[in-house]
């Protein structure tokens, strides 16, 4: 971690990513445990910047179809009638829930794009070696993993509609295909944000950045 | 001696089982009445052959949460009693990594926009469900709160 702010690896201080434990990284760096919880310890996530790439890419591929095959058809009275993610946000603004039609245009369509944009950017800064605002990017990387569950909530919607089976001929619910891909994507970008390593944003910092970063 | 977070942990179980065993919405319409229940839900989606997607609707509104709850019984009912639990390193490890699978406040706003969406047509009454989910989410985010993890950790080792 050569030149970038004063890590705790440059000290051969290494903590357990799932009790947060600090151990003397010894100089046989193989086959490593965590003396506490037995975790293995990592300095830095093995192979992260890859590891997020896949996922980042397997969520692009999904997120098309996620959003132009429908999540649910709905039949009722005998007309039948397909959702997509877009259109049942419409429908809520349509009929003027306007809170309801932003939390759920936000959550569904705003999010994954940000997501998938944040995380773009956050590998790419890296892989460039960028010094810049650091804390910045470290506030995106937060805000990616602390939003991106809230994007499930379509999938739940669907689940609970689908349960609406008694009504016969009257109305019934039946899930799409695009539910699952979307749900796909939700799943993908949240394994993605998760084995990004954040302290690889570090690695490259300014001394002085770090310094005058208050916690 | 009863701790907060062995409270909490107890009370979350009472209403998780509350949850899954009354309905959610009630919905009539001309007369009729139909009521959802989260696991028909799930099971629906299994017999429209979603199998996949019941899975992931499974696994983060019943399974998870249904673990994280145990787990926290099973590790504060020894602690109270001034014991060490059984396996305490892997049921915490067990914690951490089932937390964020958990997604009962995402179904809960899930349970909201379906019933506005359905208001539209027809007369909807939030079910017993949907109220112990509401208190759950609450009484989650509360256990969270009393949990100090690094102390769970230092007593663990």
């Amino acid at each position: 971690m050569n030149g970038g702010a004063d890590t705790a690896a440059a000290h051969d201080l290494v903590a357990c990513h799932t009790c947060g434990l600090v151990s003397r990284y010894p100089t046989v760096r193989s086959a490593l445990r965590c003396p506490r919880c037995r975790t293995a310890l990592h300095a830095r996530i093995p192979r992260s910047l890859s590891r997020t790439w896949a996922f980042v890419v397997a969520a692009m591929l999904l997120y098309l179809p996620a959003n132009l095959l429908p999540i649910m058809h709905v039949t009722s009275f005998g007309s039948r009638r397909s959702d997509t993610i877009f259109s049942g946000v419409e429908y809520l603004m349509l009929n003027g829930m306007w809170p309801l039609a932003l939390i759920v245009f936000v959550a569904s369509i705003l999010v994954p794009v940000l997501k998938i944009l944040i995380l773009i950017f956050l590998l790419v800064s890296v892989q460039l070696r960028s010094r810049s605002r650091p804390m910045d990017r470290l506030r995106l990387y937060r805000f990616t993993e602390f939003v991106g569950r809230w994007s499930m909530v379509d999938v739940f919607v669907v689940t609970v509609l689908v349960a609406l089976i008694d009504l016969g001929q009257v109305a019934q619910v039946e899930a799409g295909g695009g539910a699952l891909l979307f749900a796909g994507v939700v799943v993908l970008t949240m394994l993605a944000a998760r084995t990004f390593d954040p302290r690889l944003i570090w690695d490259n910092a300014e001394p002085a950045d770090a310094e005058s970063t208050t916690y | 001696m009863i701790t907060a977070p062995l409270a909490l942990g107890i009370t979350a179980m009472i209403l998780f089982v509350l949850s899954n065993v009354f309905p959610l919405l009630d919905f009539g319409l001309h007369g009729r009445h139909d009521v959802t229940y989260l696991l028909a839900g799930i099971h629906q989606l299994f017999v429209q052959d979603r199998p996949i997607l019941a899975g992931v609707v499974l696994f983060t509104t019943v399974l998870a949460p249904m673990l994280h709850i145990s787990l926290l019984i099973y590790v504060f009912v020894p602690l109270a009693l001034g014991r060490r639990p059984p396996a305490f390193v892997s049921a915490l490890r067990m914690v951490q990594g089932v937390l964020p699978w958990s997604m009962l406040e995402i179904f809960l706003l899930g349970v909201l926009v379906a019933g506005v969406k359905l208001a539209e047509n027809a007369t909807i009454v939030p079910g017993l469900a949907a109220w112990s989910l509401g208190l759950l989410v609450i009484v989650l985010a509360a256990a969270a709160t009393q949990v100090d993890p690094r102390r769970l950790w230092e007593q663990a080792s």
